[in-house]
């Protein structure tokens, strides 16, 4: 995955000479992560450039940046270290477009690595998207797969509007069948993909959950559970119109975030598939998120993310019985 | 005392040297003068232009009557709250004409002044305090930065805009204005770092009016002037008397023109005095004495100048006249555009969420739209 986002950003900086990257040590370092390698080397440190350490002042740059026609795509080194630019993100990036009637659109990629299980220390592994989502303005976006960190990656730079980038740390590593020489299509912000068909219950998941869910839909496969696994990819737009479909096919579904679940972005999709299914439902949308705990230990951190067997006992809970 | 002079830090313990260290700066250029620079009624008055300072006194007759008259609309209930530059109009003034077409200006939320001296329309630049819209036009038409009420928020702006036109090789300098609370909040810190790090052609100017709400300077900084602050970012700091408009426009200038000419950021705070309350919602009498007020009124920005030139002869009755006269016709002209009723359209509520609607919107569009039909037709 971490190639796939180093070429989305290389491709749209090729393309476009008004992409620019900046954010700490994302030029000679290429990033903590490495996803930024090379593009200083390409691009030259005006289009990749290492900021002064303060995400306050990247972000202000940034909306300067966007103000005058650039489109910047700024680097958050992890999701606890971009708390200082909430104000920045929320006051000003969020709202430019609605303070000035339409007039000064801010088209700035902020990408986020978040969430857990890469034995980080604190501050490090936080599950952030509740308060982005929260936030409106702003598109929020989390891929899942190698081929969706391209696409949607490529997606985010081209919008107009500003879009929070969250990528999964511990999906950095992850292979799969991805050709770099011939990219997927880019599908767009908004819509959800159905990963996997089922006819039992749904589990509707993104980023970082969705190989844990693949994984427990096999695993269910011996209860005799026939799993849909739907994959949101984007959390702002939410594509509700694909959840639904998959919630009225199977009658059963369980949200799964590595988010606290208090306020997360579980309780919103499973108030609104409560809505618009309650006739379908065979028993209440469950979810299996992460605990409402600031962020464990590594030593902890197993017991806090869902795991398959969570996830496989919070199905078990579907089979409701008045 | 060195630390290799302590009672017992003998020479077996430091037996190497740190390596060589130089400075990246020579701080003594940066350094702020220790009295606010000033023109009028100085020496260097000699030297004004004549055809400049009558522009500057018609500007500073308008804004003075243009505070009035944006008092009197609150008071009318036309305005919802208006932050008056009574006093401060020199450095308001000067701001605006310091800069070239090009040139970009980042308010803050007082500085209504500044952007309708700049030549926006005084009612799109009302439309914020009036309360039809947040910003009543288009920043990039006029080049000027929506009013920003978080404090020092827009300083970064200003920043990045200025570095992105430099990558871009057009000249344009960015001026950004700030309280002197607003040096307090992180966003002036990471603006001002970053610009003197990047070598933006950026000029913050911070207006010293005394007071934040409430708040004295003595409570805000232990630094001893605000100019001072620059040093610390390796940029020049400079101190200039902020109801001297003449001494304002050459410090301003000569910022300006440094950072079209590659020089980089300046710091500039002009010391000045905040004559009415924060806004109307606000209790001047409560945080400072009768005194002060009285000691500030002597230095008015707009008698500075009008002594002046009435003194060399560049202006006379006849020109103090028509100036006011032409101040009075803006003023009634405010009046009568503020005293239409704003046309706001509750569907705008949604138009400018996203570049394309999301469902969710387009629901709650839809759930408005019906509302208001049902209304039309009780």
């Amino acid at each position: 995955m971490a190639q796939a986002l180093t070429r989305a950003m290389r491709d749209a900086m090729a393309e476009d000479p008004t992409v620019h990257v900046m954010g700490e040590d994302v030029g000679t370092l290429g990033g903590v992560f490495r996803i930024t390698d090379g593009l200083a080397k390409e691009f030259g440190e005006e289009r990749c450039t290492d900021t002064p350490l303060a995400e306050a002042g990247i972000l202000g740059a940034a909306v300067g940046m966007a103000m005058y026609g650039l489109r910047p795509v700024v680097e958050m080194q992890f999701d606890a270290f971009a708390y200082p630019a909430f104000e920045q993100l929320i006051s000003h990036v969020a709202k430019m477009r609605n303070r000035t009637r339409g007039a000064m659109p801010l088209p700035i990629t902020i990408r986020v690595p978040y969430g857990g299980g890469i034995g980080g220390v604190e501050h490090h592994c936080d599950s952030s998207e509740a308060y982005y989502v929260a936030t409106p303005g702003l598109h929020v976006v989390t891929p899942a797969t190698v081929e969706d960190a391209y696409g949607l990656l490529r997606a985010s730079i081209a919008s107009d509007d500003p879009v929070v980038f969250l990528e999964p740390k511990r999906l950095y590593w992850s292979k799969a069948d991805w050709r770099p020489e011939a990219p997927a299509a880019v599908p767009g912000i908004g819509k959800a993909l159905v990963r996997r068909t089922g006819t039992s219950a749904t589990l509707i998941t993104y980023g970082p959950s969705l190989p844990v869910c693949l994984e427990a839909a096999e695993a269910a496969r011996e209860e005799g559970w026939d799993l849909e696994v739907v994959d949101l990819r984007s959390l702002v737009p939410f594509d509700e119109d694909t959840v639904v479909e998959s919630v009225r096919r199977t009658g059963r579904a369980v949200v799964v975030h590595e988010a606290g679940g208090f306020g997360g972005p579980g309780a919103e999709i499973a108030a609104r598939v409560t809505e618009r299914c309650f006739h379908h439902l065979e028993a209440p949308v469950l979810r299996v998120t992460g605990f409402d705990i600031p962020y464990p230990p590594p030593m902890l951190e197993k017991h806090h993310l869902p795991g398959v067997d969570r996830i496989l006992d919070t199905v078990a809970r579907l089979q409701w019985e008045n | 005392m060195t630390v290799q002079e302590l009672p017992g830090a003998g020479a077996s313990h430091r037996s190497t040297q740190p390596p060589a260290w130089s400075p990246r700066t020579d701080a003594a250029p940066l350094l702020p003068d220790p009295e606010p620079y000033r023109v009028l009624g100085t020496e260097a008055a000699d030297r004004l232009d004549p055809e400049l300072m009558r522009r500057c006194y018609a500007e500073l007759v308008r804004g003075r009557r243009y505070n009035a008259q944006a008092t009197a609309l609150t008071k009318q209930g036309r305005l919802a709250v208006y932050p008056s530059t009574v006093g401060q109009e020199a450095c308001e003034i000067a701001a605006a004409l310091v800069l070239e077409e090009q040139d970009w200006l980042f308010p803050s939320y007082r500085d209504t002044l500044a952007a309708v001296a700049r030549g926006l329309d005084p009612v799109q630049a009302l439309t914020l305090l009036r309360g039809d819209w947040h910003t009543g036009y288009d920043p990039r038409e006029h080049r000027i930065a929506p009013l920003s009420t978080p404090l020092a928020t827009q300083l970064p702006h200003a920043v990045g805009l200025a570095h992105a036109a430099r990558l871009r090789g057009d000249d344009v300098v960015a001026l950004a204005m700030v309280g002197d609370g607003g040096t307090s909040e992180g966003d002036f810190h990471e603006a001002l770092n970053f610009a003197a790090v990047w070598q933006a052609p950026v000029v913050f100017l911070v207006q010293n009016n005394g007071f934040a709400i409430s708040v004295p300077l003595a409570k805000q900084t232990a630094a001893p002037t605000l100019a001072h602050k620059a040093v610390g970012y390796g940029m020049p700091g400079r101190l200039v008397d902020g109801n001297d408009i003449a001494a304002m426009h050459e410090v301003l200038s000569e910022a300006v023109r440094r950072a079209r000419a590659g020089g980089g950021p300046t710091l500039i705070e002009a010391v000045t005095y905040r004559m009415e309350a924060h806004t109307n919602a606000d209790d001047a009498t409560r945080y400072r004495g009768d005194a002060e007020v009285e000691a500030w009124k002597a230095h008015d920005p707009v008698d500075l100048l009008e002594r002046e030139l009435t003194a060399r002869g560049i202006i006379d009755e006849a020109a103090i006249q028509a100036v006011r006269d032409d101040a009075e016709a803006m003023a009634a002209a405010l009046r009568e555009g503020m005293n239409a009723d704003p046309v706001v359209d509750p569907m705008d509520l949604f138009a400018h969420v996203y570049a394309e609607q999301t469902d969710r919107l387009r629901e709650q569009a839809a759930m408005l739209r019906a509302e208001l039909e049902a209304e039309d037709q009780a």
